[in-house]
């Protein structure tokens, strides 16, 4: 949050600013659409550590996040990146080698928390998760909750309906607000203020802007103080809430940029050989991100490609894509 | 006529979506079998998606659903909020049905999408819910997805994800949730269905060439074949729709 006409930086400031080690982030998008990449990769490249992240159904952002060993904890719904991962590999890695800890949600569940962080409330009800593990297993100890005040003593709650059998409702689980510290969304169309023009499926970055200490947006285009004020109706995060607004064109890139670009099947397809082995995986790093001194240089290298994977006005997407 | 599994799969799955439901799908064959039912079988249905598009048209197979294939010709695109509103409210979560899949099964069509091994030290891990608990929770009726093998059909998953029957009989309403549960299985060797009393899985329909024993010897528990047919292998027009209309480049058919 915070009120100021001209919020524009470049994305070295931003995370420095607002993404320093130990952070707890959540990130916007979903799967292989419009994950904040550029700002996932800035941070992989200040080789941030220890970060706690807040995931819905993040794909190749919080694999690449884990992968680079950023992460030191993750409150998760489910990691995976369509046909080209269905299970996240460097996660999936990360897990089964213990290297990092874990606690397991369900979309809603994550959703409504993001939501209550939003609303200043402690926890919103559901009826998602009655009688399944994701209620009975907790992933951090009482010591964890305990030694970290950002995160709540309990995983989830089952309360009886105190409002008798009202909606026909015995029991609802309880799902504890989550409280970002910051969280990375990557738009279609920003105005300096941090006014965001979101085309398409918003996901919850509604929610997970509004949770949040602090936002820091990417977007395809700058545009003036004035050309989202015509349509506010049409805008979705107000600019009150928007810390940083980082002009990063390509900025979702592997991922996709509903009406700007699709997914780049030809590099999520190198990217899932290359995650599998550690040999790989570290000239991937090498290559793609350290090695890279920005965004624009790694759309730079891939530009011969961009033509294949530009939106078709019609649907939004690259038409007949080969995939 | 020659067809391979995975057509018949996604065919046995579509044949059981009716006209005028609302059919929430995940990625891959699951997508495939909303598509072939909109195409076939059922006009009226709406396919909606957890990330908050409802009744999408689906010119080109998402291969996600976050993909913004999802959002073409849709009636509304907003965010997860909303889609998972519209399947838990009573109003028109009543009229939805889910497509899910997992790593395992048991007898009562509870699920497991998320480890093997023990939680916190998992031999596999796996994607982990996604919305597949939320639908699993509380829609009308599932219909499920699974590889026929021994390591799959156990006795007890490792991890709950999903709920199914839970321990069975009226074992979701003492658990307090609301709505119906799995209705049958789609496996790459027949179509499984759960006893209205006991919820208990049985054979409905093997696929043609196999046989119940054939089904059985790839369960880690046995299941009734009492009332088992042969399933009816897909028909001429049931293949030209789904090799023509529903997945031309054989994207998910394979």
């Amino acid at each position: 949050m915070r009120i100021a006409p001209d919020k524009v930086m470049g994305l070295e400031e931003a995370v420095s600013r607002f993404v320093p080690d130990g952070a707890h982030l959540a990130l916007g998008g979903f799967t292989c659409n419009r994950n904040p990449m550029a700002a996932v990769y800035e941070i992989i490249r200040r080789r941030r550590k220890n970060l706690h992240l807040y995931a819905h159904s993040n794909g190749q952002g919080v694999d690449e996040l884990v992968g680079a060993g950023c992460v030191a904890r993750i409150e998760i719904a489910y990691a995976g990146t369509g046909r080209f991962a269905p299970t996240c590999i460097r996660f999936r890695k990360a897990i089964e080698e213990g290297r990092i800890a874990f606690e397991d949600y369900s979309n809603y569940q994550m959703t409504l928390r993001f939501l209550a962080g939003a609303m200043g409330v402690p926890f919103l009800p559901t009826r998602s998760g009655l009688g399944t593990d994701i209620l009975a297993r907790w992933g951090f100890s009482e010591e964890v909750r305990a030694a970290d005040p950002r995160l709540p003593k309990k995983k989830l709650v089952v309360c009886e309906n105190p409002f008798g059998d009202w909606a026909e409702t015995d029991r609802v689980v309880l799902v504890p607000a989550i409280r970002p510290d910051v969280t990375l969304l990557h738009v279609q169309k920003a105005a300096p203020d941090g006014t965001c023009r979101i085309a398409g499926l918003a996901f919850a970055d509604m929610e997970q802007a509004r949770a949040a200490h602090h936002v820091v947006v990417t977007c395809e285009e700058l545009v003036g103080p004035e050309a989202l004020r015509d349509e506010p109706e049409r805008n979705q995060i107000p600019g009150v809430v928007v810390d940083a607004v980082v002009p990063v064109p390509y900025g979702a890139y592997p991922t996709a940029c509903y009406r700007y670009y699709d997914y780049d099947p030809v590099f999520l397809n190198d990217y899932r050989t290359a995650a599998t082995d550690e040999r790989r995986w570290a000239e991937y790093l090498e290559r793609w991100v350290y090695a890279m001194p920005d965004h624009a240089a790694r759309i730079a290298a891939v530009k011969e490609r961009l033509s294949a994977i530009q939106a078709d006005p019609r649907t939004g997407y690259a038409t007949g894509l080969k995939r | 006529m020659e067809y391979t599994r995975r057509e018949l799969m996604t065919l046995a799955a579509a044949r059981k979506i009716r006209d005028g439901e609302i059919v929430f799908c995940g990625t891959g064959i699951s997508m495939l079998a909303a598509m072939a039912a909109k195409h076939i079988y059922a006009p009226n249905s709406v396919i909606i998606f957890e990330t908050g598009a409802v009744d999408s048209r689906l010119e080109e197979i998402p291969l996600a659903v976050g993909d913004p294939r999802v959002m073409y010709g849709a009636s509304s695109c907003t965010g997860l909020a909303d889609a998972f509103a519209l399947m838990q409210n009573p109003t028109t979560g009543r009229h939805v049905v889910g497509i899910l899949g997992a790593a395992q099964i048991d007898r009562y069509g509870n699920l497991n999408s998320t480890a093997i091994g023990e939680y916190l030290h998992p031999k596999v891990r796996f994607s982990g819910s996604g919305g597949a608990c939320d639908v699993a929770s509380f829609v009308d009726r599932t219909i499920l997805f699974m590889q026929h093998e021994r390591r799959k059909f156990v006795n007890r998953v490792d991890y709950l994800t999903s709920p199914g029957w839970l321990d069975g009989k009226d074992g979701r309403r003492r658990a307090g949730l609301p709505g119906g549960g799995p209705e049958a299985v789609i496996t790459d060797l027949a179509v499984m269905a759960f006893d209205p009393e006991s919820r208990e899985m049985f054979l409905e329909a093997w696929y043609p060439g196999g046989s119940p024993q054939e089904v059985l010897a790839h369960m880690e528990f046995a299941v009734d074949v009492s009332r088992a047919r042969e399933l009816e292998p897909p028909s001429a027009r049931e293949l030209k729709i789904l090799r023509e209309v529903v997945d031309p480049q054989r994207l998910i058919l394979g």
